[in-house]
Parts: C-alpha cells; structure tokens; sequence
C-alpha cells in the first residue's frame, strides 16, 4: 500500500521540509499509526462523526438535473449537509483528537474558502484548543463571512500579505508558524497536499466519503458506479470520495479550476497544466515558471485557489488510474446556477466544478451510467461573491 | 568543497573563527552583489552564501522574503546568478556557496545544476527545504561535481538525528540557532551554548552557528563554541533597497565590526 514509508507515491511525496519540522513529522507519523489502531481513538471519531457532523451524509439521487441534463443518472454525495457545511471536518475532527492525544494545546491550519478554518476552529472549539488561521487577504475579502464564522468560534484570523495574498501564501505563513512553535502545536493541513504524513492520514479521515457512497449506492442501485466525480483543489475531497473505491472498475475524474481560461495562464490547473516540482513540503505537479518559482493560481472558487495538488493524485494521473479536467470560471457558474434552479440546492463554487464538468459532458456518458457528484461543500459562504458577479453580467 | 575544507583548516590553525555572511544575489542587483561580495571579501567574511531568489521561501522571516521579492523583482535566476559567480572568479578566492529552495534546482535539474556550478566557481550549496532523507541523488550529484552538499541541524534534532546529519554533510554543519525562521533577533536562546557543546560532541567536521545572529556582541559570545558564524538578515536589512555608493562601504565596515571577535587572541 503506498505511500511507501518515507511517504512516497511513486516519484511524488515526501517530506521536503526544513530539519526543524524533521522531528515533528516522524512524531506525527509514530503518533497516528498508533493512535489510529487504538479502539477508544475510533470510537470517539466514529461518535463525534455521527453525532455531531451527521454522518453518513446522504447520497441523493438527483432526478431533476438528471432529467435536465439527459446524460446519466446523477447522485450527489451530500458533504453540504455536514455541520460546518463541507466535508472539510472529517479531516479536522480526526486531527483535533490527533493532536489531543499527542498532548498539543494549539493548533494552526491555512484556509483558502475559508471552510477548512471554519471547520479547524469548530474542532478547536469543541476540544477546548487555541486556534490560529492563517488567510490570504484576497480570501478575506471574497469570503467575508467565514471569516466572522471562524472569529464567533473563537479563533485568531491571521491576515496574510505576501504573494498573491491567497491560499499558497496563507499555507507558506502557517508552516512558518510551525517551524516556530512546533513544539506545542499541531498544524492542521486542510487537504491531501504537504508533508509526509498528512496526505495520507488526511486521505484516512477523508476516506469515510467513499466508503459511505460504496454502501449507499449499492443500497440504492445494487451496484458499484461507473464514475465519480469531485472538484480537486488540494484534492481532499476527491480523494475521499475515490479511494475506498481504488480497485474497483470505477472511474475517476478530478475536476481542476481553469479560472480565466486555460490558454489566459490564470487558472488553478495543476495536474492539467503544470509541471512536476516541489512545494509546501511535498514532490507532486506544480503551477511553476521555467526558473521553479511558484506562479501565482486564479479561481472564482478560493478553495481551489492553489497552485499545487496532492502527491497522490499525480501519482494517479502518472499512472492513469483517474483523469484530471479543468472547468472555467463561467462554466463553473453554469454549474451553480442548474444545481440551484434543479434541485434547489446552492454548491460551494468549487463543488460547482464538479456538477459543471458532468453538465457539460452529459452527453457523453453512456445510457443508465452512474455518477457521484461529490458536493463538497454548501454555497451559503459564495452568495455574495456570485450574486455581485450575476449583477455586472 | 576543497576551498571550503581548506579555509577551515587554515582558520583553525591560527585560532581563529570564520565569519559567513549571507546575502541575497541580485538584491538590489547583480551589479552591486557582485560589489557587495568583493567588499566582504576584503574587510573580513571568510565563506559567503549568496541567496537563491525563490518565490516561496518558508524558512525565512520577512526580511529575507523582501530581499527575495527585490531580486525577483530583477529577474534574477539561477543561469545569472552562475554568471555573477563566474565573473567573481576573475577577482576572488573566497569560497561561495549558494543557498536557495529545492524547487529551482530541481527545475534546472540536479547534475546539470552541479556541474555547471562546480564549473562556474561554487564551492556548494544549502538547501533548507531538503532533509538528508531526501537528498541521496543531490548528495550524489553534488560530490560527484566537487561542490560542498551542506546540511542543517536544529534545535529540536536530537542527537541521533544530529550525528546522521554530522556524517552526511560536506564542508561544514549548519546549526540553526533558533525554533523558527531567519530574522535578525534582539536575543538568542538562552540554552543555545550548551546546545553548541553538545553538538560539538556529536559531530567531528567544522561547525558553523546561524539564524537570527546580529551583532558583535553576539558573535563574541558564541565564537569559542563553534567554527563559523553566519550572519544574514542583519546584513540584508542594512542593504534593503539601497543603492547608494556609501551603502557597499557600509556593509563593509559592519563585516570588519563581526569580523573583529573571530581573529585570534579576541
Ligand atoms: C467546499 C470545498 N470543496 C473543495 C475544496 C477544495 O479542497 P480539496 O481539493 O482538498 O477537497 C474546498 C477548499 O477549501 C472547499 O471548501
């Protein structure tokens, strides 16, 4: 089973960090595969994901937008209706008792949407942590009222100002909190991206998307899907949903931002248009000019914001065990907006890439196929951003 | 490497410490680094680290950030930085070693970047971003080159890790003194000098102390404990953004002032 034990997908992952981190993820790594054997550990994630998330999140049968879209038979994996709106809490919660056992008193975590530092906060609340969330200023601006959110919960919202003052330069400032108060803090990376071990231990926490969708389908249909769909900024919630499906003849599609456009050079697809390198302590593909520095990524949807990926999905796209897309700004609002008047549900814009990409290839997909849309996340933090955005148009 | 192991024994034979000052190539610009490196050379450094420019560097503080930014900024890479290096050869012996994150030399490719350093008159290189775990194939292209793969030891390391690290690295052990990021600090940790003994213990190459070192004061309290000093964002705050003639001169006479407790009999 990969990753290997120095954290390695094939040529990606790792753990290019600096030596002061060093210790702190043989820690982590030590920690987890003890801690996640251990019974009570379990018991009280498997509790609290229950009782306080409200797992399992359905899997809905999208009959309107099937029928709107006449291609094939839509389901939506419901993470919108987890507490805290998006599937970013089964990570959160699983490192917040993590990190409680590791005997760390504070935790620090980077947020693009602001989801994964509304859910980090929520956690840190509930487990009585201190809390500090590092957000670009752009961010801050786009998606105002998570930022209240995540101050009402308690936490301390650090601005970031450097860059392109989005989520890699929120990521860049957290690990140099890190580097500084490593020793009683945890730092709670929101997806399958960094270090070893966080791509796999946040593949773990996320994995109960999949396994859930595996018996609900079978519930419903009596059989596996023929192809999942989820959106991949860092890749989390793709990577949830797609693992416990790994061996089975299920295809993957992770759907990238291609922003502007592909050909404009402002958009957010990495493994679609970019290159392999190193970033934020991990090999994997990278948005990068000829000379290694980082490009700066554009998205309508802040979560997917981010010119890296996990490792294991380059490893995927190396090995074709899933096909990586990219979906535009204004394709993306399409998506939005048919979910909306469908099935009155609003997505996260960046869930919104995933319902778009099967909007747009309906077509093409065979007679009674089945889909799973993965609906990361709610779009109640994106409806000023959209409505500002339907207004000028 | 044989430049450095030499200014090492050399240093050592009189008694006396080596001063290491960084720098970021290309801040302000090229031009005056290469200026900025002729006058350290004259006025007391013994090794200097020229900073690779990197968009995202997470080790450091925002003092070297900034200095990064400017050098970008000029378009500086590392095909011109190889260059500055080249036309330092015509003027200087002093040995250089370049210090940046593992992204642009990974994009120039690692043999290609070793060879072509090695030819261009660099001594080696420091990457923060790249433990020895990772490192086997740049340790490899880079002795193989003749270039110096140094490597960093910290805090929070232990021993075990710290001898591991002690037998990998070339040239010298980078200690870094702090929990944290570079930045000029008002003072250091308190239990840094039994740290440095301890490591001394565990490591026979020469050792060398940086991160957040700023003054003289500092460099005579550390100088009979270690081999080398690095000072950097002390330096890079002196030239940010300056120009003017009088800033090289400047530069100077502070390298000749964290010069001066390093010689022997200080
Ligand atoms: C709702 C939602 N979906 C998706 C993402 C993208 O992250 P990942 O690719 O890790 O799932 C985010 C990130 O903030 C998000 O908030």
């Amino acid at each position: 089973m990969l990753p290997d034990k120095h954290g390695h997908f094939g040529q990606f992952g790792g753990r290019f960090v600096p030596e002061t981190l060093m210790p702190a993820l043989l820690e982590l790594e030590k920690a987890y595969s003890r801690i996640r054997r251990d019974p009570d550990f379990r018991k009280e994630l498997a509790g609290l994901l229950k009782d306080y998330v409200g797992r399992p999140s359905p899997l809905y049968f999208a009959q309107h937008l099937t029928q709107a879209l006449g291609g094939p038979k839509i389901y939506l994996k419901r993470e919108d209706l987890n507490h805290t709106g998006a599937h970013k809490i089964n990570n959160t919660l699983g490192q917040g008792l993590l990190a409680r056992r590791m005997g760390k008193k504070r935790v620090i975590a980077e947020t693009g949407a602001g989801q994964h530092g509304v859910a980090t906060a929520t956690v840190a609340a509930l487990l009585g942590m201190e809390c500090d969330i590092y957000m670009g200023t752009e961010d801050i601006r786009r998606q105002r009222l998570n930022v209240i959110r995540m101050k009402l919960l308690g936490a301390q919202v650090i601005p970031v100002e450097s860059g392109s003052c989005t989520l890699k330069d929120a990521m860049n400032e957290a690990i140099r909190d890190w580097v500084t108060n490593v020793r009683h803090t945890h730092y709670v990376i929101g997806s399958v991206a960094g270090p070893h071990p966080y791509p796999r231990l946040v593949r773990d926490f996320q994995s109960v998307i999949g396994r859930e969708a595996k018996v609900q389908m079978r519930q419903a249909e009596g059989r596996l899907p023929d192809c999942l769909v989820a959106c991949v900024g860092g890749g989390s919630n793709a990577m949830g949903l797609f693992y416990p499906f790994l061996k089975d003849p299920v295809r993957f599609i992770g759907v990238e931002a291609a922003g502007h456009g592909l050909e404009s050079g402002r958009h957010s697809a990495t493994l679609v248009a970019g290159a392999v390198g190193v970033l934020h302590g991990a090999c994997s593909y990278l948005l990068q000019d000829p000379w290694g520095n980082i490009r700066e990524a554009h998205s309508l949807a802040p979560g997917l914001d981010y010119p890296g990926v996990g490792p294991e999905h380059s490893y995927f796209k190396e090995t074709g065990r899933a096909e990586y897309v990219a979906i535009n700004d204004e394709e993306a609002l399409e998506g939005f907006k048919i979910l909306a008047r469908t099935e009155g549900i609003l997505p996260a814009l960046e869930s919104a890439h995933a319902v778009a990409y099967v909007q747009k290839h309906a077509k093409e997909f065979k007679d009674g196929e089945l889909v799973v849309i993965n609906l990361s996340g709610r779009g109640d933090k994106d409806v000023e951003a959209v409505s500002e955005i339907l207004e000028q148009s | 490497m044989k430049k450095i192991n030499a200014m090492f024994k050399r240093l050592a034979a009189r008694g006396e410490k080596a001063l290491i000052p960084y720098i970021t190539a290309g801040d302000p610009s090229l031009a005056l680094s290469r200026e900025l490196v002729l006058e350290m050379a004259g006025r007391g450094a013994d090794l200097i680290e020229l900073g690779i420019p990197f968009s995202d560097p997470l080790a450091d503080g925002p003092t070297i950030q900034a200095a990064c930014q400017r050098a970008l900024k000029q378009e500086v890479n590392l095909p011109k930085i190889l260059d500055l290096v080249r036309t330092l050869r015509q003027d200087t012996e002093i040995p250089l070693v370049l210090m940046g994150y593992y992204n642009p030399i990974l994009a120039y490719g690692l043999d290609r970047l070793a060879r072509d350093a090695a030819e261009a008159g660099v001594d080696g290189f420091i990457i923060p971003d790249l433990p020895g775990e990772e490192a086997r194939d740049w340790h490899r292209a880079a002795c193989d080159a003749g270039l110096a793969p140094i490597f960093l030891a910290a805090p929070t390391s232990g021993p075990a890790r710290i001898r591991k690290i002690g037998s990998l690295t070339r040239g010298f052990l980078y200690y870094v003194s702090v929990t944290g990021i570079t930045g000029a600090r008002a003072g250091l940790p308190e239990d840094l000098k039994t740290a440095l003994a301890e490591v001394r213990q565990l490591v026979t190459c020469p050792l060398a102390v940086g991160f957040g070192i700023s003054t003289p004061e500092q460099v005579r309290d550390l100088a009979p404990l270690v081999d080398g000093v690095v000072v950097g964002s002390a330096i890079v705050q002196k030239i940010a953004c300056r120009t003017d003639a009088a800033m090289v001169k400047e530069i100077g006479d502070f390298i000749a002032e964290l010069k001066a407790p390093l010689r022997s009999g200080q």
